[in-house]
């Protein structure tokens, strides 16, 4: 392709392309810190464990948190996956009637104000005990995010766009999919990157409400037992499993929307 | 992707419209906008775009409408294109009263107006794919305008590694991927730097150099205006109504050397006199 030419730098030796990757070794400096610092002072574990006294938790009571954790990830992804369900509709419709907006937006914005943590005893109340009251609270928090940024991409389409479809003689069908759609995607992704990290946070409400499993039932197990290390092990978890959701939403974005700014930026 | 799936789904279904069937259906390409006004109902109250506008515009003519801004120039364009209607008048394109979008066009607005996420080729074929043109005659075709623009190497390149001239380029090419009997060119080079500028004028009058098509183009520009048409329609502001209509016989093929002959410089001069008449332009007493 005679288009490299275009913008591709010119070739440059390996070490001055090569970039250290910076976040992950501040947080290995902030760890060694933290171990250093809790051997040095000698800080009593039932007071702050070290990294080490964490990863011996892991690693030896890998068995008691990986079913833990599956049950936990097991909410995520359902209350994850019903909020794009249910969110991404209602988006379409409110950036199609305006009457819709008007009367529904207002509406939705406010209730975020309304304590999810507050609410979720009601829900245990209403769904019992299974999963379904922890993927209703998952859907409360993580399905904000989706409609409001998908509402935004929807509505960004430049009336040019629309103009333009309109000369082919596109069908509206064929104006959402084509044009609109693909528009809106970037933030629809944005959208669904901050619903996976907030599904997380939802699922751990949710298990703290009434649940015998998952990560926020360790958590809370573990508190009555004055077991900090196994609180702090349960949080290295429920971090490594946001970090993963919020990745692999990253991921889908880079192969669905390559030609997007946010992520051609990035070299 | 996406508008790849799509394509295999419309080579299946098998409904295509040769890009020949559709040059024949239209063969009559003259304009007629008959008495066209246009109020805008704004909550400063109505304020009239259009007002009284005559205009015939003949098969495979090349007409520009100029006029300061605000002067209604973009609004005829919508109403050209059927994307707002007439609040009285009538138009008419090849007979057919346009009350409604109106398909048998091809656009090209100041910005491109390109897709991102499709390469330069995709971009042009989208026409295609929305029309249903048989796809491999519109790939042919879609390269063989691409190599008319000087774009043949570009066919995979995406819109964000092209230039603006490059891009418009693409979108000209998209407008005329189904052989339209009309093209409307709202400002099309008002985005571009001078030299560019130049060379898709050039561009442009060689696609159309077989007058296959009407062209209706919007600028700001005099130089343009006199350099590309048959005929310039001179308009004036609030409420926009046209002033004079300025025939321009200057001799075709046309050379970017045609700008520097006196005949050239007495057309400018006409059109700069009526603005200064009209006021649009002022400067002080010598």
């Amino acid at each position: 392709m005679s288009v490299q030419a275009i913008d591709t730098p010119p070739l440059q030796a390996w070490y001055t392309r090569y970039e250290p990757p910076y976040a992950l070794l501040t947080l290995i400096g902030l760890i060694i810190i933290w171990q250093l610092a809790c051997s040095v002072l000698k800080v009593p574990a039932f007071l702050l464990p070290s990294p080490y006294d964490i990863m011996k938790d892991l690693v030896f009571n890998a068995s008691y948190f990986v079913p833990h954790a599956a049950k936990t990830s097991l909410v995520v992804v359902l209350g994850f996956a019903a909020s794009v369900a249910i969110g991404m509709p209602i988006a379409i419709m409110l950036s199609y009637s305006r009457i819709l907006n008007k009367s529904l937006y207002p509406l939705l914005v406010g209730s975020q104000v309304v304590p999810k943590v507050a609410i979720a005893p009601l829900m245990l109340a209403w769904f019992g005990f299974g999963m379904t009251p922890k993927v209703v609270i998952v859907i409360t928090i993580a399905f904000f995010p989706i409609v409001i940024n998908a509402v935004v991409g929807l509505r960004s389409t430049p009336p040019q766009m629309i103009y333009l479809a309109q000369s082919m003689g596109a069908s509206l069908w064929q104006v959402f999919f084509r044009f609109c759609l693909p528009q809106a995607l970037p933030s629809i992704l944005a959208g669904m990157k901050m619903a996976a990290v907030l599904a997380v946070i939802g699922a751990v409400v949710a298990e703290f409400v009434g649940s015998d499993a998952g990560l926020g039932y360790v958590i809370l197990a573990a508190s009555s037992n004055f077991d900090i290390t196994r609180q702090f092990s349960a949080i290295v978890v429920l971090s490594a499993l946001g970090m993963a959701f919020f990745w692999i939403i990253e991921i889908v974005e880079r192969r669905m929307i390559p030609w997007h700014i946010s992520i051609r930026g990035e070299r | 992707m996406l508008h790849d799936a799509t394509l295999t789904t419309d080579r299946l279904a098998g409904t295509h419209t040769s890009l020949d069937a559709l040059h024949r259906a239209s063969t009559d390409r003259s304009i007629a906008i008959r008495n066209v006004s246009k109020i805008f109902k704004t909550r400063q109250g109505p304020i009239q775009a259009l007002s009284a506008v005559n205009l015939e515009v003949r098969e495979g003519e090349f007409v520009s409408v100029i006029g300061p801004s605000g002067c209604g120039k973009s609004t005829l364009m919508m109403l050209l294109a059927g994307l707002d209607r007439a609040s009285s008048g009538s138009i008419m394109i090849g007979g057919k009263t346009i009350d409604g979008p109106n398909a048998d066009i091809g656009v090209v607005f100041q910005q491109d107006a390109l897709l991102e996420w499709r390469s330069a080729l995709s971009n042009v074929l989208l026409q295609a794919e929305i029309r249903k043109l048989e796809p491999k005659a519109a790939r042919a075709r879609a390269e063989e305008l691409l190599k008319m623009v000087g774009l043949e190497a570009f066919h995979e390149a995406m819109p964000h590694e092209l230039s603006g001239g490059m891009r418009q380029r693409v979108s000209i090419c998209r407008a005329l991927l189904h052989n339209p009997p009309l093209l409307v060119m709202d400002e099309p080079f008002g985005a571009l730097d001078a030299l560019t500028r130049d060379q898709l004028q050039v561009d442009l009058l060689r696609l159309w150099s077989n007058r296959a098509m009407t062209v209706v183009f919007i600028t700001h520009s005099i130089a343009e205006a006199v350099f590309l048409s048959d005929r310039i329609v001179v308009m004036s502001p609030r409420p926009g109504k046209i002033e004079t209509i300025i025939d321009v016989e200057l001799p075709r093929p046309r050379r970017l050397a045609v700008r520097d002959t006196p005949a050239y410089a007495h057309y400018v001069q006409a059109v700069t006199d009526i603005f200064k008449t009209l006021g649009v332009l002022k400067e002080d007493e010598a």
